[in-house]
């Protein structure tokens, strides 16, 4: 037997890029407990959030996410010693850097989910997509898109040629 | 063009049950480049792997995709099979449908559509892949011990015992350490003497163990497995193969009135000495600083009373360089010295306890040297102002330890039974003696540590006071000692006869440039970081190198026999196999376009990056580079993030597949 589908107006596109060693085996718990949360979360495994480049959470939004989620070992307990310290450091800059561009932090969750907490990565999965889907579609990076597209502003013949000469 | 086969599992009924699986094999199977895709019911079981191997031969399969349980799970299972069917192990990839899909959704529509995603990301991610041979690395089957005391000697004897050869190298002219120095050693109460010296003649007479005492490591390179290390040998000034230890120089030396630092400098040695009677090797060493040949040119006392002619005045220091496949670091402690405050350290002296001024007030080491039957007293407890029997002493503890706002956040473990210990054997020599102990916590967690402890207040009438002292001054020949008792809430003074601290350990003087000698973390304090402080405590996040005892924090001597015998078990593990083979995940530099920044240098916690330099046909210095060691990197990528022309990849999360997989959404 199948519970029925819950019909939203809008279904959010989430990606979360997690650690392999702690937000992935928490991630793990989670289905081995059986525990629910909502389906739109994508996972993405690295070794270590020390990885993951900030741009790939562009990336992420270019491709038409709606948030995205990083997550790695609770700080101090890195299965690498301080990558995760490395990425700290680097969203606090990145985040600024996209509030800055206008993108709503709101879409953008970092989180430390152990290979214990299988109750907390559900939680965060869960509280990120309902945040997500009372925000509404994420729109900034295709209007952007659009713009180029249609105004042709890349396409004139006088920036033709001057990428040319280069 | 790839031909990638994928395989979806039931497992059962665990993934089928909300995941439409056909429908799944069906979608997939459309996707540009799968040229395979089925699905079965157990594809972890002998049948499921054979169908998995026979479709690879079969449909001439390029790269596999097993959609299943977790990787964490299986991943080991497919990439064997994968590589039984003749393909890279690395060209399979796992897509985690049960943990991360079938499991956790309950709805059948959306839980399909979720697998189909999960499964098309790691198709695009699977035709990046590229394949990666495993890495071996030569393993040099000797190792090198540094520190020469209870921890070096029971990591050497160990290895060493089990046929590999061991090259100890200590600073002091003699093994032993500080363990040499104590007394008598709880809860057992046995002389450290008796127990420690054996051991310290096996290691001289091991055929297997090569010992440079007196010696120090100039420099270390390379990498787990092939260490080259540089050993500077000090000039002892006596001939050691020719030395017969007769000890006549040490007799004749003019020079008797030097503090000896093995005695804490309460006793004197010669310039020509060795440290203590039982020194191993028995060869002594002139300390040039002292010695009146050096500083005068005349003399020479030594060289003429010498028989076999051992005395060598001209002797040089040598560097020699040893080739290594593991290094055990067993460097020890020192113990806070509290009259100085060393040059640019942020902790902070304790003059208020008057150590330096008032020279019965003395540390617990030195209360070793006093009662030790073979110390400058012959092992009678007296003062070292007047050489009279105290007959009230006062114990304070946590002298520097537990103290933040003096800079020593951490406990020092040993001092509350040591000081439970002095307090013993100040009783069995001083009968009419009362002894007084101010402290704050007693700490005696360990196998009959408590009893002991409570021996020493019950039987041996040690008068315990909690509660730490204000202030301690000099009244005539005694020293006043001011303090509270918080149990009872009433200041209490004591006019001692001595007072003995219990000084924080702290880690060697130099331990953090043998740290960066050997690319090894340290903490604030300079203790040694080990890698995972509960399951890997023994080893360094540094491949290769592995920890013994008080280096890495404050330890009692089982403590510290039981570490340096599983660092020496983790060395004969690395030692058990002619080549050491690792997972290919690691980072590569692309030489073209590393600008040389070394930004990946400054975030690598596990030194694996090195500089290495590019060189035209005639010599000349192009560029500088990184270069990451397959042997040392750990496989985070952390480099690779933090690299600013992307010219850092790690294999098997490379840009390229994340973005692949990031577009397949």
């Amino acid at each position: 037997m199948h519970p029925e589908k819950q019909t939203h107006a809008f279904e959010p596109k989430i990606i979360a890029f997690v650690c392999t060693w702690c937000t992935y085996a928490g991630a793990d718990l989670a289905g081995t407990s059986r525990m629910q949360y909502p389906s739109n979360v994508r996972v993405l495994k690295f070794p270590c959030t020390g990885r993951i480049d900030p741009v790939f959470i562009l990336k992420a939004f270019q491709q038409g996410a709606d948030g995205v989620l990083v997550s790695g070992c609770h700080p101090g307990d890195c299965h690498y010693i301080a990558g995760n310290f490395h990425a700290r450091r680097r969203f606090a800059v990145f985040r600024k850097l996209l509030e800055f561009i206008g993108v709503d932090l709101n879409r953008l969750q970092f989180s430390w989910v152990s290979a214990a907490e299988g109750g907390k990565w559900v939680e965060v999965v869960t509280d990120l997509t309902e945040r997500v889907r009372a925000m509404g579609p994420m729109t900034e990076f295709k209007e952007l898109a659009m713009e180029e597209q249609w105004s042709g502003a890349i396409n004139t013949p006088e920036l033709q040629e001057a990428y040319n000469s280069i | 063009m790839s031909r990638i086969g994928v395989f979806i599992c039931h497992c059962g009924e665990n993934i089928s049950r909300t995941v439409d699986v056909e429908r799944v094999a069906l979608e997939v199977g459309k996707l540009p480049g799968v040229s395979f895709s089925t699905d079965y019911k157990y594809m972890c079981s002998d049948p499921g792997q054979n169908l998995l191997k026979k479709a690879i031969q079969d449909q001439k399969l390029t790269h596999v995709v097993v959609a299943a349980c977790s990787p964490r799970m299986h991943e080991v299972t497919f990439r064997k099979a994968t590589e039984a069917a003749g393909l890279n192990p690395f060209l399979c990839e796992m897509a985690n449908i049960r943990e991360h899909c079938s499991w956790v959704h309950e709805n059948r529509e959306e839980a399909t559509i979720k697998a189909i995603d999960i499964v098309g990301m790691m198709v695009e991610r699977v035709k990046k892949n590229r394949v990666l041979p495993t890495i071996t690395v030569p393993v040099t089957k000797r190792s090198l011990v540094i520190g020469g005391g209870i921890a070096g000697i029971q990591a050497a004897l160990d290895i060493a015992d089990c046929g590999h050869e061991v090259i100890l190298v200590e600073r002091e002219p003699s093994l032993g350490g500080h363990m040499a120095q104590l007394s008598e050693t709880f809860p057992t109460l046995d002389c450290s003497q008796c127990i420690m010296t054996p051991k310290m003649v096996d290691v001289a007479n091991h055929p297997k163990i090569k010992l440079y005492t007196y010696s120090e490591i100039e420099l270390v390179e390379g990498y787990i497995g092939n260490f080259q290390v540089t050993i500077k040998k000090r000039a002892r000034s006596v001939d050691e193969d020719k030395c017969t230890g007769c000890g006549v120089c040490m007799t004749k030396c003019p020079q008797k009135k030097i503090p000896n630092k093995f005695d804490q400098n309460i006793g004197m040695r010669t310039a020509i000495y060795v440290p203590f009677p039982q020194a191993v090797p028995n060869t002594p060493v002139i300390d040039r600083e002292n010695c009146t040949w050096y500083k005068t040119g005349k003399c020479g006392v030594c060289q003429k009373v010498c028989g076999p002619g051992a005395v060598d005045f001209e002797q040089e220091d040598q560097l020699i360089v040893e080739a290594v496949g593991a290094i055990v670091v067993a460097t020890g402690f020192d113990l806070y010295t509290i009259d100085e405050k060393p040059k640019g350290s942020p902790i902070k002296g304790y003059g208020e306890f008057g150590h330096g001024k008032i020279p019965d007030v003395i540390d617990g080491m030195t209360f070793e040297r006093l009662a030790s039957a073979s110390g400058p007293t012959g092992g009678k407890i007296l003062r070292p102002s007047d050489g009279k029997e105290p007959k009230q002493i006062v114990f304070i503890q946590c002298i520097g330890s537990r103290a933040r706002e003096k800079g020593i956040s951490y406990c020092s473990k040993v001092c509350c039974m040591y000081t439970a210990k002095h307090t013993m054997l100040y009783h069995h020599k001083v009968h009419d003696g009362q002894a007084y102990v101010f402290f704050m916590d007693a700490r005696t967690p360990g196998k009959s540590y408590d009893e002991f402890w409570r021996r020493s207040i019950e039987e041996e009438e040690a008068v315990y006071i909690r509660g730490m002292v204000s202030r301690l001054y000099q009244k005539g020949d005694k020293i006043v000692v001011m303090g509270s008792d918080i149990a009872v809430g009433v200041q209490v003074e004591i006019e001692a006869d001595m007072v003995v601290l219990a000084t924080a350990i702290q880690p060697q003087k130099g331990a953090d440039a043998l740290a960066q000698k050997l690319g090894i973390s340290y903490d604030k304090y300079n203790f040694y970081s080990e890698a995972h402080a509960k399951l890997r405590p023994v080893e360094c996040a540094t491949a290769g190198i592995y920890l013994a005892g008080a280096c890495q924090g404050p330890k009692d001597i089982p403590e510290t026999v039981s570490q340096a015998s599983a660092a020496a078990a983790k060395v004969m593990t690395l030692f058990s196999k002619d080549k050491l083979e690792r997972e290919p995940i690691v980072a590569r530099v692309k030489e073209s376009a590393c600008v040389g920044c070394f930004a990946c240098k400054k975030v690598c916690a596990y030194g694996a990056v090195e500089v290495k330099e590019i060189r035209d046909r005639q010599g000349n210095l192009i560029k500088t580079v990184a270069y990451v060691n397959p042997g040392v990197c750990s496989g985070c990528g952390t480099c690779q993030a933090t690299c600013p022309s992307k010219c850092v990849e790690l294999d098997g999360y490379t840009d390229e597949q994340i973005v692949a997989m990031i577009e397949a959404l």
